[in-house]
Order: C-alpha cells, then structure tokens, then sequence
C-alpha cells in the first residue's frame, strides 16, 4: 500500500485557550486525489488547511506531508517546505500588486534560489497554459478576478509541488470567473496534480473533487469518495 | 467609561509597538529639546550672567600696604560712583611649584615657578565676588590654599604645592577648586597661612562695584575718584571688569557658536522625528477611523481620540524626556562651566516647561492634523483603505529591482522605499541629520582639538633642560609663560645634540632659547624663541608664509602683525638687552589667546641652548625614553622629563566629551525616527510580508529584505547628510574664527579625509540598519498565519 501524501493524526488546534477549532482530526490524502474539505464557516476547515500548509501548528497531534513532519518544523524549515512541496492559492488571491504577473508567478522560484533562464522558462509555460500570458507584464489590479486567480494558481505550481492547497478559490468570483477557475482545477486534477481545497461551495466540490470531506464544529462529520469529478466526466 | 475612552484604551493596548515609539521617540525629543534649549540659554552671554551670578567686581584694586591703611580703604565705599565695596583682602605674590620631588625636602636652588596672587579670605563669600566652589573645601588651615579652577596653573585637589621660595618655602595642601569671574586672584587662602608664606610683595586687595560700570570711560572716572580718596601712590593697580570681560569673550567666542549650533540642532530633529512619529502613527489607522465613523463617530470625536491617543504617550515620553535631559545635563553644563569659565550653569525650570509644552503642542498639531484629514475621508473611502487594490507607487522600481543580479529578497528591499515616498523622505531626513550631525561634530572636534594642539604647541613627548634635582611634579599642566620655568644652565649644545641623535627612539628633537625682548607697538611681555630647527612637528601652525629657514628670518602671530601693522616680507626691529635685532617676518604663525608678543626665529650658530624639546617614534614609551636618555644627560646636568598623564588638554578632554554626548543624542534620536517610520512600513506590509512567507520566504529573508528596504534609504540619507555636514563645517568654523579674531591654519580647516568621509556615509547605511534591525526581526518573527490574517 503507497504511503499517504498528507496524513493527519488526532489533530487538535485551539487558538488561546478556547474550543477546539479542529478536534481530535485523523485524515489521511493519497497522491493524485483531489479534496475537497466542506464546511461552514467558523467550522474549522481553514485551520486544517494551514495546518497542511505549515501556516500554523497542531495544539497536539502530527500532520506529515510527503514523510515529513511538518508541525514540529520551524519558520525557515516550514517556509522551505511550502517553496518544495506545496502550492497555496488564497480566495481573494494575495498578489502583490507593486509586481507584474510574471514577478508575481516566478517569485517561488526566485526564494529558492532558481536560476533565471529555468525560472522564466517555466513561468511563461505556466503562463501560456493557464491562457495569461499577454497579460505577463501587467499588474494585478488591472486584470479581472478570474484571471487574478489563475495567475495565483501559476503561481503556485511555480516550484511544481506535490500539493496544491485552494482556499476558497471561487469564493471572491463571479459566476463566469468561478466556473474557469473550476475548470482549472480539474484540468490540473486530470494532469495528476494532487489537490485539497476548502471550500462551503458544493457545487464546486462536486465538480472539482474525487472525495469531499465536511468538517463542522472541528470534527469531520462525513468524509465521502467521488469516482471522479463531475467536470472531468463531461 | 465614556466610548471616546474606551476608543482611545483599546487604540493604546492594541498597538502598543506604536504607543511605545511614540512615547521613546517623545522622550528622546524633549531630553534633546531641554539639552539643546539649555545649551543655547548657557550660550547666551556666559560671561554676563555668570558675572551677575557672583555678584563680580566692576573694579579690582590692588593697593600698596606701606601707602594706605585697612581703614582709609574701608573708607572708599563711601567715595562718590561706588555702589558697593568689599575688601580689603591681603594679597601677596607668592612663587608656587607643583610639589617637591620625590626624596627632596626643598626646592632645588635655582629653579623658579610662576608667580600666582594669592589673597586671604575666610570664606568663598558675601559681597562682592561670590567665589563658587567647583569642588573640594575652602581653605580653613594655614597649610590649605584653594587654587583658581581652569586656571592656567592647574593642580588637583589633594595635591600638596610648595608655596615661596628658599628656605622659607611651605607646603600647603589644595583643599578646593574654585572659580572667580572676575579673577580678582589665582589663589586664597587663610589670613594666617598668607602672613607666613614667603612673598616677594604684599598688598591689599579691594573689590568695588559701581553706579555705572557701562563703560570704560565711567570706569575710569569712579578711578580716578577711588585714587583722589586715598593717598598718593595707595592704588598700585586696577583692573576694569571690562577688560575681564573681552579676555573671557576672547576665550569663548570659538565655542559658543558650536553650542548655539548644537542646541539648535537638538531643537529641530526633535520637531522633526517627534512630528514624523506621531504624524504617521495616526496616518497609519485610517482604516480604523472609517470604522469609528461607520459607528456614528463625527469628525471632531475623531480628532480628539486619536489626539488623545497620542497624547498619552508622548505625555508619559515627555516627563521622562525632563527628567533624562535634565539628568544628562549635569555633566553637559559642568563642561560647557570649564568650557565658558563661568558658574553654577542650570536648567531653568522654564526650559524644561517650554521643552514639554512645545513638544506637547508639536504632538498635538501632527496629530490634529494627520486625524483631521482622516476625519474627513468618507466612512467608504476609509474603511477601504487597505482592503482595495490602489494604483501602486513604485512599480516601476520594482519591475527594475527584480531584474537586478541579487537574491530576490534584496531586490524586494530596494524597490521599496519607492513606494512610499513620503516615508522615505522623513527616513533620509533623519539619516541625513543623524549623519550631518556625526560628521560636523567629528569635524569641528578635530578641529578644535587642532586648535589646542596649536594653541598649546605641546606635540613634545620629552623635554630636556637644566634643573637639578628632577622634573617637578609631572601633574601639573603647564602653559607657555607660566611653566615653572627652569633657571637655564649653559651645556654644550653640540654635546646634547650628539646624546639626542644616538639615542633610540628619537624622532625630532630642537633646542631652543628664551629671551625677553621688547618690540615697538607692543606692551606687555615679549620674548624671542631661538630654535635650531623649525619647530612646526611641536604643534606650531603656519597660517601663511613659510618658516625661517636662516637667522635673521621671524614667523610671528596674527596678533603681532595686527598690533605692529606689519606683513610678511616686512622688517620687525626688536630690542634684546639693548642691543637691536632686525629680523624679517617669513610667516604668521596661529597663536591664539596669547596676547604677549611672540617672535619665533632660527638661532644662531653658538646661540647659547637652554632648552631641548624631543618627539619619540610611534611605538616608543615616552617615559621608558626619557629614563634611558636621563643615563647620559647626569654627564651634562641635564634632565629629561615627561608630561604626566594628566598632561591632556583639559579644554580638548571637554571639547570630545560634549561634542561626543551632543552627536550621541542626535543620532539616537534620528535613530528613534528611523524605528518608527520602518515600524510602520512593516505595519503597513504585514500582509505582503504574509504572501511572501507563505509562498516559501523564511525568517532570514525576510530580515534580509526588511533590511534592504532601509540600505537605500541610509546611504542616500548618508550621501545627503555627510557633504552637507562638510559644508556646514567650512562655514561655521572660519566664522567662528573671525569672532575669536583669528586666522585658522589650513590643517585645523582640512579634517576630512576621503576613508573618514566613507565611514560617515556608510554610517549613515549603519544607522538606517540598526533602526531597522527591532522592526525586521518583529516582521521575520511574525507567523505567516497571523500577517495573513492582519490588514
């Protein structure tokens, strides 16, 4: 049996002594799943994906990603391990606005260390396949929300992690915008890119996700395996 | 608790990294604020107010014992123009040296020291001339005398002088330091020691003051009816205060520029950092401001909450700000006291109010101000401040600084300043200050610490001349004229000349001789100083012309050529002995605050030496080489003696400690600037510092590029702030110059060196970092969540 890529173990996080945000958590992630955590808001499904993130730490419990574990890691360990393993994409996106769509998305890179012809390279690959590139020497207030999420989607597979984790990635879309950004998800998705995102929107999840997991009052209520995602099938 | 309350507690505690710059940077303001307004208050007419101080003499008259009795001048209070009298003192002229050698039990024959006026009182005083103590006792034994405090004759208290001469010389033991404005005397001691000393002429010593002492005319007026009360011949001398006066303005007028300089200085960066500090604070939390409108705040309430909000602290800063500067003060005044000559120098109450209240006011406008205009956003445009994408400054730097060949954390650095230019001009401003600050004071103490060196002429490490018995007492400090001369004997100078060459360690050496002479145009002492070589390695400076390279060539002071109305290239016809000597001035040397005449020639062949000055190599130990040269001097009944530790200029020591403590504040408080705009920068970006983190910066490179943000900003500050420190130097101190009536020897105006100058400007870089380093460290502490989450 392949060893999970994320495994959660009783993982429990409290903020300042008050209830638990996520309870005693155990959950486990296979290489090329695609996730999708449900919740209502206050649920505790963002504290999970921090945790995974390296953004944060358990109050107890261990979460491993890839073999490691990641919440005895410190800041430069944590922040090392997000440029190798994990790609993040917030819901209302978190560019920098004072750089172009091309500093945005080769910026990974660049704290890693890369050299500058591989970094660009890569960067108008990612570009030209998420359907940006003319807007490469743009600045992000100027682009709409749909093509803001797909620079910060390029963005994050800029250092090709094993994990791309999506906060809410339609929550701050229109409808047109929400449905590209779905059908970037699963495109990746179908590349064999693994994917957890959080999300209260079902319908993206049903689209998006191989399995949905709902979290509410920092328990997982249910945790349900999809053949495979709706957008995929069509 | 009213909400404006609750508003303004929870605005205190929640940014509580603000409150605390706030109230160090208001602290560090009101502590340069009362330093600087005390120094300029110092400043102002230090001689005037000190002589009101001690109720100073108009006129000092020293009368002749065997003319007048205590009683007849008693009498003269009486006489028509006084105001009020004090006196008669006895006074004697008694020969003094630092103590006797070790081993000694008199004074070796044939030395001579100078001859201080010694005066016996009972007390530092009532009446006229209210002597302060700086320190020690007065005098209540025979054996004890206080001695004049920076005086040219300088012992320290504890220290036993020998007071007379021959056999009937005494030691006494100095019990006090104290200082008399009107210098009515070098020395005092008890009725009973001044009788038994051995003095070469006796008198009394009476201290007037007049109806109108305006002028030297009125002074000269209540004279004359002083020497028409009493007996023909009674009044031996008098001295006019005036003439105090302009010997004390002589010595300050190179000082007080600096201090005023200073203090002003002090004044302004307070106003600027504590103006910058709240300013931004308050800009800073525009977005809150929204949100109390949003809630039904007005505008007004608004104002007041964040006023107060600034005023808490910067009140708490403030009152400690009073009570730093005042501590700080101490020290300062007591130097600026020997640097001025004067007295009991303090902090008037009114300076520390003026400092609080106008600190205050400078809190309450910028914050009245910055609130106000936040006041009258719309609640909308507030509360989105922050939240919306606005067109971005600086991107065109950052499209530049990402191209540049560095680590990308360094380049995000760089590029920020642009973003907020008004920031970084306060930023630049204050490392443009801190830097000016740095480098004026580093100058003008080099200067004037070159000034000493010159003034003093006492670059020799080692002097060698004919006393028996030892050098005498190595502490005390000597000045030219007052040194206790040494009855010269005649060795062979070839002989001293061939010990000098051969021994190890010897870098320069000239001999020299002193004669007294008199030159038409000149009252006072003169002398004739014969050198063997040109005395230029002894800390003498030529202001122009060149040096005598033969007999018959003469450098001379400023002063000389201004009272004969002479030039290079004249001729100076001076008697020695009666016989005339007609020299030609090459040059003018810088001699200042000397007002006997001076005229410095190359000897003769045959010149009978007396005096032989030595300059040990770098590395040698002056004493270790005076001790070995000794071996072969007992042969010509020479002795090489060493200036003591204490031989430091006490004038150079009290230059660098003040200039050293006013750029310390100065810096610090640019330094606090610094703190402030770059915790807010930080504060401002939190949220860019969150993206990065998550996208895989780690601490280090956060440091790195918090930082880089600032590097800029401190080598622009320091590029700005070093030249125009240069500049400020090579205006204040030729003006300071001319109102001291000197000239200034090219080395005392040339003190910058290109390596000084890069270390200037990278102190700049320096000061910029370290005001950064407590921000960037908070910033690269921050866990990614959090910043993700502030905004």
């Amino acid at each position: 049996m392949a060893t999970p890529l994320i495994e959660l173990d009783a993982v429990t996080r409290r903020y300042d002594g008050g209830p638990p945000a996520l309870d005693e958590v155990s959950l486990t992630v296979d290489h090329g799943e695609a996730v999708a955590v449900l919740g209502p808001s206050g649920s505790g499904k963002s504290t999970l994906l921090n945790l995974v993130a390296g953004l944060d730490r358990p109050t107890s419990g261990t979460v491993t990603v890839d073999g490691t574990r990641i919440d005895t890691l410190g800041e430069a360990a944590s922040a090392r391990y997000r440029r190798a393993s994990v790609g993040l994409v917030f819901q209302f996106f978190n560019l920098l606005d004072d750089l172009t769509v091309f500093d945005n998305v080769v910026l990974p890179a660049q704290l890693a260390g890369a050299s500058r012809a591989e970094t660009t390279r890569r960067a108008n690959d990612l570009l030209g396949a998420l359907g940006i590139d003319r807007h490469a020497r743009a600045y992000p207030g100027r682009l709409s929300g749909g093509e803001r999420q797909r620079v910060a989607v390029a963005r994050a597979l800029m250092n090709r992690p094993a994990l791309l984790l999506a906060d809410e990635p339609t929550g701050a879309l229109d409808t047109a915008s929400g449905a590209d950004v779905r059908r970037l998800l699963t495109d990746l998705y179908a590349d064999g890119q693994t994917i957890v995102l959080v999300t209260h929107d079902r319908t993206l999840a049903a689209e998006c996700a191989t399995r949905t997991v709902e979290v509410v009052d920092g328990r997982i209520a249910s945790d349900v395996a999809l053949a495979t995602p709706r957008a995929a099938r069509r | 608790m009213s909400a404006l309350t609750r508003v303004v507690g929870s605005g205190l505690h929640r940014r509580w990294l603000q409150t605390v710059v706030i109230t160090l940077a208001t602290a560090a303001a009101v502590t340069s604020g009362v330093l600087g307004l005390g120094l300029l208050v110092a400043s102002n007419a230090p001689f005037e107010h000190a002589f009101a101080a001690q109720h100073g003499a108009h006129l000092t008259v020293q009368a002749d014992p065997a003319k007048v009795s205590a009683d007849q001048l008693s009498a003269t209070a009486d006489v028509p123009g006084v105001e009020e009298a004090t006196g008669p003192f006895r006074t004697a002229q008694v020969m003094v040296f630092p103590g006797l050698p070790p081993g000694a039990t008199a004074v070796p024959e044939g030395a001579h020291g100078p001859v201080l006026t010694v005066v016996a009182r009972t007390a530092a005083g009532s009446g006229i001339d209210r002597l302060s103590l700086t320190e020690g006792r007065w005098a209540t034994e025979p054996d004890e005398v206080v001695m004049a405090a920076g005086g040219d004759f300088r012992v320290p208290v504890g220290d036993e002088l020998v007071m007379g001469e021959g056999a009937d010389a005494r030691e006494v033991t100095v019990v006090g330091l104290v200082r008399s404005v009107s210098a009515t005397a070098d020395a005092w001691m008890t009725a009973e020691g001044l009788a038994a000393l051995d003095a070469s002429s006796r008198g009394y010593e009476m201290l007037y003051r007049l109806d109108d002492a305006s002028s030297a005319a009125r002074i000269a007026d209540a004279r004359e009816a002083l020497g028409a009360a009493l007996p023909e011949g009674a009044v031996a001398s008098a001295r006019s205060w005036l003439t105090v006066k302009h010997a004390a303005n002589d010595r300050t007028s190179l000082f007080v520029p600096i201090l005023l300089m200073f203090g002003g200085l002090s004044l302004l960066l307070s106003v600027l950092i504590v103006g910058t500090v709240v300013a931004g604070a308050v800009g800073s939390t525009v977005r809150r401001i929204g949100i109390l409108k949003a809630l039904g705040f007005t505008p007004a309430e608004v104002v007041r909450a964040y006023v107060a909000q600034a005023l808490v602290p910067a009140a708490a800063g403030a009152l400690v700000g009073v009570a730093a500067g005042n501590l700080v003060a101490v020290p300062l005044l007591a130097d600026t006291e020997d640097l001025y000559g004067t007295v009991a120098l303090t902090i008037a109450p009114w300076v520390d109010v003026v400092a609080l209240v106008g600190v205050l006011a400078v809190v309450t406008l910028t914050a009245s101000a910055a609130a106000g205009r936040a006041g009258r956003l719309s609640s909308v445009d507030a509360l989105a401040v922050g939240r919306t994408p606005t067109a971005r400054r600086g991107q065109r730097a950052a499209r530049v600084a990402a191209r540049l060949p560095l680590p990308r954390p360094v380049t995000l650095g760089l590029a920020r300043p642009f973003s907020a230019p008004a920031r970084t001009a306060a930023m630049v401003l204050a490392v443009a200050f801190g830097a000016a600050a740095v480098t004026l004071a580093t100058g003008l103490a080099t200067s004037l610490n070159r000034v000493q060196v010159a003034a003093d002429h006492s670059a020799a490490d080692v002097f060698v001349n004919g006393v028996e018995g030892g050098p005498l007492g190595a502490r005390v400090v000597p000045k030219r004229g007052t040194e206790p001369a040494i009855r010269p004997k005649a060795p062979d100078p070839d002989r001293v000349a061939a010990v000098l060459e051969s021994q190890p360690g010897t870098a320069h050496w000239l001999g020299y001789r002193e004669t007294d002479i008199s030159v038409p145009g000149l009252t006072g002492e003169s002398s004739l100083v014969e050198y063997t070589a040109n005395p230029g390695w002894v800390g003498y400076e030529l202001v122009s012309g060149r040096w005598f390279s033969r007999p018959g060539e003469a450098v001379v002071p400023t002063e000389l050529l201004r009272s004969t109305d002479r030039e290079i290239g004249d001729t100076l016809t001076l008697t020695r002995d009666g016989e005339s000597l007609a020299l030609t001035i090459v040059g003018e040397v810088f001699d200042p605050g000397d007002n006997d005449g001076l005229v410095l020639t190359q000897a003769r062949s045959g010149t009978t030496l007396t005096d032989w000055m030595v300059g040990v190599t770098g590395g040698t130990d002056p004493t270790t080489y005076a001790d070995a040269l000794q071996q072969h001097l007992d042969a010509l009944d020479l002795t090489a003696h060493v200036d003591g530790p204490d031989g430091a200029d006490e004038l150079v020591v009290v230059i660098d400690a003040l200039a050293g403590l006013l750029t310390l504040m100065l810096v610090t408080v640019a330094g606090l600037g610094i703190l402030n705009a770059v915790v807010l920068d930080v504060r401002d970006r939190v949220h860019d510092i969150g993206i990065h983190k998550a996208l895989g910066m780690t601490p280090r490179q956060t440091l790195t590029s918090v930082l880089s943000s600032v590097m800029s900003i401190g080598l622009v500050g320091g590029l700005v702030g070093v030249p125009a420190g240069v500049v400020l130097h090579g205006i204040l101190l030729p003006a300071m110059a001319r109102g001291a009536g000197v000239e200034l020897p090219r080395v005392v105006l040339t003190v910058y060196g290109p390596v000084l100058l890069t270390a200037f400007v990278l102190g700049g870089l320096l000061l910029a970092v370290g005001g950064a380093l407590l921000p960037a460290g908070w910033a690269a502490r921050t866990r990614t969540a959090t910043a993700l989450r502030t905004e």
